[in-house]
Formats: structure tokens, sequence, C-alpha cells
């Protein structure tokens, strides 16, 4: 069934990936098998700092189908290197080696100590209990603060300290600023730990071919091109070539699989050492240790602002945790929001400093949204205690701070240039949608009869930098890769296309976005459009999806293969119709003579052409294909404004999110439906984080929140429905004028939500609920206001 | 080992199996039918939710040999004579799926809710008829938006009693 449509890009084009997934034919890592395949267990350290004095696997080596079993210190000969950190912020930064198993301290529960390989997956599990390990428990720490204290345990004590560095920026006479200021207001906010859980855990499959030396690498990953340029020469110590990275269908991500995995590692070692495929799949509680977890940020923020309550300057400190280790990018996740301390505000002085802390906890890293939750959040709740303090309503503070509308690069405090944006039209609408005014009524309302249930009103006007990245900007801030895209774009003999892209789905649409944009480009049925991905053999140029890029790094890519497509068509059109190139118009796939529209060639006919080779320009090579690969010169700045209205009971602290309004810039929508469905699972993601999950250690570094019975994933009575409007001004980044839709409902709806619970207090004194915003932590926020006497706006 | 006959997706299998297998890896390495996905090993996400004996249930809760002499359906099943289930086609038309690794276990669970309930589902009951099934892709908004629309066209189409 064709669908047909005079332009398909802006339209509501049902996912061409969506059969396989809905019949169950879709092809997860773990439904792989490969004749020969074994099965890799990993033993993991049940303390969060020891040392290990001995690792016995005599047990499980002599249980039936077991085939071998080793310890950190048996596989030291296997690495060319230690796990790798591609973003060392600071020249001094102290960077731990990381290796797959430990070889003679574990650092957080759930370091690997030992690997066992078997028949089956049971055998697998059965010889992980049967290996013993002999540990000398040492004292551990979690928190950052605690972590800095003089006489911490230390996490690596080589380095004498468990700061591994620290990064500041600065723009403007920040303390002048603050010295004149008549209004200076204060936040301190802790942003929980949170665990991923893309609902299909990680996974690796790895065959070595003995012979020749080649690995094939299937991994439920974000990034297979980055892993393959990593781990080859740097963990393995094979030649890039010799290692082909596949990522199949994959069940979720949200920054959760940028990693390369010490179970990558061991596959691919293990399969080299024993010469057959190896398979290692997580299970769900060996993923709440095992796989990084996100946020676990301590931030101070300060506002300097004049009575009115216009702000002249910004100052954020940072304790960000880092874990136990670097992992790829764990140390550059603050930079990602250090220059959005700002919003979308306007002022004249910025200053942003941020520590990386080493603790004995899972090593974190990127989770959606990936430092721009945390600078959100940091604003948005500063700026309504600037409100407060100035008397103000939430909103027209913020209209009095927003930079004004703009459709050309402008400098924010920060230091960056937005692309463009409209703040307060984002604001205006996301009002209008909630019916501000009346709830504002209707507060008041259940004020003045002391209802147990109270209302509150909670914005996030937020403003977030994705499409990564400008690789020169990416150089500046000492990041180990470029932050281009490609895409190679075939015309075949037949008409269809076939279109090999660099970033990788897992589930954002890439396969029908895409298409659409071919499909108007070169003029023809969506369904004619094969998008191809995710193998490093088939797609030999990316670098992957994470930090909303796709689109606005990938798609333009495509775009640009397309047109320069085009352009080598014209030039066989003009040559085969006996016209000047100038001569011929282009529209829907169809060059036309201008003034003899009967005079014309489609592309599908110049492929065919192209491909048989019987009449081509002068020198012209056959094939009718193209490679763009692009860079791009600015970042892009999805914004908008979220309206978060929550009835919080007074008695039990029971908050329940009652209407959410979202209204997003995201720039030129592609598709409108999959648009949606991001803002939709971001925004959830986001009150979920407000509300429910929290990882927590104890003091000696146990997980407590060990598995899915006690981390507060909601499921869908604990959520409401999102009302989603949209504003769309294109970026000026790109010529697609797109902007990234991936994060901003995550980056959004926390600070939202908060705002909502302390504007549903405020009139009892309370001006901060700590996160996630449980109903006992209400309740003792409502208690803690009522002990020092209330107290309103 | 037990021998065991479960009947899946209409076919008759006889198999030797451990007595801890649990059903879903029955189901996925004896059978092949990897559409049931793992997600969980405390019996929370519900991406293995099969029907046995027309009912939902979650595969890794329960053993292979307490499926003997039962009948499964796994999302492979559901399509008839080429033809998609209403379910199947209302997410798609209504993207209520992103990642598609909770999908066949939500497809499931939500066939069952709706056969449970011929009177007809609101969005509230459809939320809490769901509790066990967690995606973390969509927030839940399409896929409530898709039962609902199935759960309409299942009833028009079911003959009346």
């Amino acid at each position: 069934m064709a669908q047909v449509m005079e332009r398909y890009v802006g339209a509501e084009v049902r996912r061409k990936e969506d059969p396989e997934f809905l019949t169950g034919q879709a092809r997860y890592v773990d439904d792989m098998t490969l004749p020969g395949m074994v099965w890799l267990g990993v033993v993991r350290s049940p303390f969060a700092h020891a040392r290990i004095r001995s690792v016995d696997v005599s047990r499980a080596l002599a249980m039936p189908g077991v085939l071998a079993a080793f310890s950190g210190q048996d596989l030291a000969g296997e690495w060319a290197g230690p796990l790798p950190m591609a973003w060392p912020v600071t020249e001094d930064i102290k960077n731990p080696p990381m290796w797959p198993v430990a070889k003679d301290k574990v650092r957080y529960q759930g370091e690997p100590v030992a690997v066992v390989v078997a028949q089956s997956r049971s055998l697998a599990k059965d010889a992980v209990e049967a290996v013993s390990v002999d540990y000398e428990q040492l004292p551990a720490v979690t928190d950052v603060e605690a972590a800095l204290r003089e006489g911490a345990p230390l996490v690596h004590e080589e380095f004498g300290t468990n700061a591994s560095y620290t990064w500041t920026l600065t723009n403007g006479d920040v303390d002048k600023v603050f010295a004149e200021a008549p209004v200076v207001v204060k936040g301190r906010y802790y942003l929980p730990r949170l665990i991923p859980n893309a609902i299909e855990p990680r996974g690796a499959l790895a065959q070595a071919n003995p012979a020749t030396g080649d690995i094939t690498l299937w991994s439920s990953t974000q990034i297979p091109h980055i892993t393959k340029v990593t781990m080859a020469g740097f963990v393995l110590g094979i030649p890039e070539h010799k290692l082909r990275v596949i990522a199949p269908r994959v069940g979720g991500g949200f920054g959760s699989k940028i990693r390369v995995s010490n179970e990558e590692a061991l596959c691919c070692a293990l399969s080299r050492k024993l010469g057959r495929p190896v398979k290692w799949v997580e299970e769900r509680s060996e993923n709440y240790l095992a796989t990084h977890h996100g946020r676990d940020v301590l931030q101070e923020i300060e506002l300097a602002a004049d009575e009115e309550g216009r702000i002249r300057g910004y100052r954020v400190r940072l304790l960000a945790n880092m874990g136990a280790y670097l992992l790829l990018v764990t140390p550059g996740v603050p930079l990602l929001g250090a220059f959005l301390y700002c919003g979308p505000y306007g002022g004249e002085a910025y200053h942003f400093e941020c520590t990386g802390v080493f603790t004995n906890t899972t090593p974190t890293d990127a989770y959606r949204g990936a430092g721009r939750p945390e600078a959100t959040y940091a604003i948005e709740r500063a700026v309504d205690a600037l409100a407060r303090r100035v008397g103000k309503d939430p909103a027209e503070v913020r209209r009095l701070n927003f930079l004004p509308p703009f459709t050309e690069p402008t400098k924010s405090p920060g230091g960056l240039e937005f692309d463009a944006g409209d703040y307060g039209a984002a604001l205006d609408k996301a009002l209008e949608l909630v019916g501000y005014e009346q709830l504002r009524k209707e507060q008041q309302e259940r004020r003045q009869r002391g209802d147990p249930k109270q209302l509150g009103i909670g914005l996030s006007t937020y403003i977030e930098m994705c499409g990564l990245a400008p690789s020169r900007i990416l150089g500046s801030l000492r990041y180990g890769a470029g932050g281009w895209d490609a895409a190679s774009v075939r015309v075949l003999p037949t008409g269809k296309v076939e279109v090999a892209i660099g970033t990788t789905p897992h589930g954002q649409g890439h396969e029908t976005t895409f298409a659409q944009i071919v499909a108007d480009d070169l003029g023809v049925p969506v369904e004619d459009v094969d998008i191809i991905f995710g193998d490093t053999d088939l797609v030999p140029r990316g670098m992957d999806t994470y930090g909303s890029r796709s689109l606005s790094v990938g798609g333009v890519a495509v775009h640009r293969a397309c047109q320069k497509v085009v352009e080598k068509a014209r030039r066989i059109a003009a040559h085969e119709l006996e016209v000047a190139e100038e001569d011929l118009e282009y529209e829907g796939g169809r060059f036309f003579v201008r003034g003899a529209p009967d005079r014309a060639r489609t592309v599908a006919q110049l492929a065919l052409s192209a491909w048989t080779a019987h009449n081509l320009p002068e020198g012209m090579e056959p094939g009718l294909d193209a490679l763009a690969i692009y860079d791009p010169g600015n970042f892009v700045f999805p914004y908008g404004a979220h309206v978060c209205v929550a009835e919080v009971d007074t008695e039990t602290g029971d908050t329940r999110v009652v209407q959410y309004v979202a209204v997003d810039d995201v720039g030129r929508i592609i598709n409108p439906l999959i648009v949606d469905g991001q803002v939709a699972g971001g925004v959830v993601q986001g009150i979920a984080e407000a509300l429910y999950e929290e990882a927590v250690y104890d003091e000696n570094g146990q997980l407590l929140t060990a598995n899915m019975t006690s981390y507060g994933i909601p499921a869908a009575p604990e959520v409401p429905a999102i009302t989603i409007g949209r504003l769309s001004i294109p970026s000026s980044t790109n010529e697609l004028g797109v902007k990234g839709v991936g994060e901003t409902g995550t980056i959004a709806a926390p600070a939202a939500v908060i705002n909502a619970v302390v504007d549903a207090l405020s009139h009892l004194g309370v001006t901060d609920v700590e996160r996630p915003a449980t109903p006992e932590r209400v309740w003792r926020a409502i208690q803690e206001a009522k002990t020092k006497g209330g107290g309103g706006r | 080992m037990p021998r065991i006959s479960v009947t899946v997706n209409g076919t008759r299998h006889e198999a030797d199996v451990e007595p801890r297998l649990l059903l879903v890896y029955f189901l996925r390495e004896v059978l092949g039918l990897t559409g049931t996905n793992v997600g969980c090993d405390t019996s929370t996400c519900g991406a293995c939710t099969v029907l046995l004996d027309g009912k939902s249930v979650k595969s890794c809760t329960m053993l292979a040999v307490q499926a003997d002499g039962r009948e499964v359906t796994t999302i492979e099943g559901l399509a008839r004579d080429g033809e998609l289930h209403p379910l199947q086609r209302a997410f798609h038309e209504h993207h209520a799926l992103q990642c598609g690794y909770c999908t066949p276990g939500m497809i499931l669970a939500a066939d069952s809710l709706i056969r449970e309930h011929p009177e007809g589902l609101t969005p509230e009951a459809v939320r809490m008829g769901l509790e066990g099934n967690l995606c973390r892709c969509t927030g839940y908004q399409n896929i409530v938006k898709a039962v609902l629309a199935a759960a309409e066209e299942m009833r028009a189409a079911a003959p009346r009693a």
C-alpha cells in the first residue's frame, strides 16, 4: 500500500519499522544464536570497596558444561589497555584505569572480579555461583560531600584525593555584579542518582575468526562506530579494520548504551581465546549494578538580580558523582549543562564550576538529557525562588528575563550563541493551553477554604543544547572525537533508494523520518526508501546516536547526500535532453525543460542511465549515489514552556500530577507523530525523576534499590496524559531548520513538577522539597515549615 | 527430565525440559519463538507476557512444566491468516511503540484486558489494567490511545451474545 503524499516532510507518516516489532520478528541481541555458541557469566563483587586476596575458579571449572573460568589476573594479558575514557575535560584530570575485570581491588558493588564460560545460560549462572573470592573489605564512601572530606576513604589511593577534576567557566565580572546586586537568591539542589532502565538490558555476542583475526561483535549499543574505533586498538589490541560492530534492534538506551563495556570486551577476548562465539546477556538485577547510572549531582546556584527581578548574574557550583571510574564520557556530562544555567534568560555575568568526585558506587555517565536536566532544574527552581523573593508571579519574572525573539544566532550569558527562538511565545501558549488564570483562581479558593488538597502550578521554561556537535567546539572542550555524521544515498537502477546512515536507532524512528526526507528530496514514495544502519561494515562512517543528534546532524547529512545525487542527476538529464543544466527545473523527482514540461526525466530514469552508463556526459563516473559528511557549525537549541499542575494532599504528602502541558519548539518538524511520541515519553521520564525514581546506597555502598521492585519506574496509572503544543521556528544552524526532540521532555519536566509541588505549599512556608518528592518527603517539608512558623510568599 | 506437551500458537510441541526451565525460555530457546522478550528477573516489567489458555501471564513467572497440556499464544501467533490483530494495527496507527521491546507483552496483556471487559474500557481502566507492563519509551500516552481504539474495534466485531 503506497502512501501518496504531496510532501512527506511534516506529515504523520506511520512508522516503516513497526511491522517487525508488532509481529515478534525484531531481532535483539538475545534473539541471536550461533553454532557452537557459549555463554559468559560475570562474577561480581558483593562489596563496594575491597582488596581481592584470592580468586579460586577451580570448583567452577570442575562443573560439567563449563569451558573456562578466569580471574582478572588471568586475563591481564588479553588487554592492550584499559576501557576507553574519551573526555579528559582538564589537562590534570585524574583518570584511573578501568580494566574489564578487576585485578587487585574492587571499587563498587558489582565490579567484575572473575568470569566463567559455559555451554548454556543456566550453566553459566551456576558456575558464577561456584567461584570463590576472598576479599578484604575496606571502608567505602558513596556521597560526594563525604568523599571530599579530610580522611574519607580513598577510592583510588594513588591520587591522594577523591577529586577527579575541577572545570570552570567565567564570563563577565561576576564578583562585581554580585557585590552590587540588591537581590541575591540561592538554591541548593541535590539531583538523585538514577538508573536508566532501558527495558532491554544490555547484551553482547562476539564471534572471532581465528584464521583471519576478524572479530564480529553484536551488541545492544547506541554507539557501534565509537565502539569499533575505541575497542579494537585500545582494548583488544587488534587493528580497527578487524573489528566489525553490529547494533541490531536495540530495546531502548537513554544513554545507558553509550558504553564501551567490560562485557563487550570480555565477549570479544574470550571468543578470540576459546575459538567459540561467546554471548552475554545482562539480567536486570545485574543491570542495576553493572550498567552506568545517571545524575547524582549536588548543585548550588546563586542569582544576582535587581529589585524588579531582572537577573544580572549567575554563579553555580557542582559536585558531580563520577562513581568509581570514568567511563566513556563520564567527566564531560556536567559540561553539557555548564553553559545553560542561565536558561533562556539574559544577564551579564556567569560563573560555573564543577568538581568530579570519585565514590565507591557504580560509575555514572550520560542519562537522557545528560547535564541539561541538571542545569534546567537549578535555574528553573532558582527563578521561582527569585519570583517569591520579589513578590511576583513566576510567569512574570520569566517574561522579564527572556532574551527577546530572534532568528539569527544570539549570544547568551553562558557564552553560547543560541540558534533561533521566541521564548515568550512558548510561555504564552503553554499558559493559554493550561488555563493559567483559572488555575490561579482555583488555587486561591482552595487556600482560602483550607482544602487539605492544595493545587500547585509549576513552570519550566527550559532551553537545551543538542545536535552534538560542532567538532571544533568539541575539540576546545577536550573531547576525543568529532561531532560530524555521514550518510550515503544510492539510487538503484530500478529507482529504489538505499540510504546508509551513521546514526543508529533504538526507538526513535530513524527509518521513517529519514525516509521522509529522502522521499521528498528525490521524489520517490517513502516505501521505496530503505534505511541501513548500525553495522560498521555496511555503514563505515558514523558517530552514532546520543545527545538528540540523529536528525539535526545525521538528518542534515542525508539531505546533503540527496542534494548531491540531484546535482549529478541534473547533469545526466541535461545531457540526455540536450539542454543546458540551467534550463532544467526540478520538482517532485522530475527534471523538465523550462517552457517544455513534457521534455523530462525522472530520478528513477536517470538512475538507470547512470547504471547502464551507455550515454553519460564525458568523464562522468557511472552510478547515481553520493556520500555527505556534515559537521554542524553550531549546536541546536530546542526550548519550550512546560506547565505542571499538581494536587498535593497536605495530610499525607501524596502528590498527583493532574495536568501537564508541554509546548516545545524543536524547529521544523519532519514527523509530528514521532515528535509527540518523543515528547510524551520524555516528559513521563522526567515526571518519574521528580516524583518516584532514586537509586539509594547504604553507608557501605550496598545498593538498596537493587531491582525493579524497589526502584520506582512508573507504570501507566502513575502518570498523566500529556497535553502537547508546538512552536516551530526553524533553527539557524542547519538548512533543514531542525532542532532535536529526544531529550526535551526529560530536561524540562522535573523542574515543572517540583515547582508545582512547592507552589502548592508555598502559602505554608515551604520553599523546597527534596527529590524525588515522595509522600514522606512532602509531608516532612510541610511539618518543617510549620515548626518554622510558616510564612507566605 | 520431564516431558511436556504444550500447544503454542495452534501447534502442539512435545519436549523434554529441565524442571527449572521457565516458560519464557522454553518459548525462546526450545521453540525459537524470540518475539517474547525478557526485561527483568522480578516479574515486574511484563515484557514476557503471553496468553495461557487465553489469559495473560508473565512467562518468566511460571515453569515450562506448568504449561504442560495447555495452550499458549505468543506475539508470533496473534495475526490470523496474514491479517494483523486489531491491537497490532492500532499500535501502528497510534504510534504506541518506539523501541518495541515491551510491545509484544503490552499487546498480549491488552488483548486479555479487552476481552475481560466486554462492557468497554475507559482511559483510566486501561492504565490500571496495564500496570503490570512497563514501557520506558512512550510514557504510555499512545499505548492508552491504541488500546482504546482496538477495544472499540474488537467490541464492534464481537458476535452478539
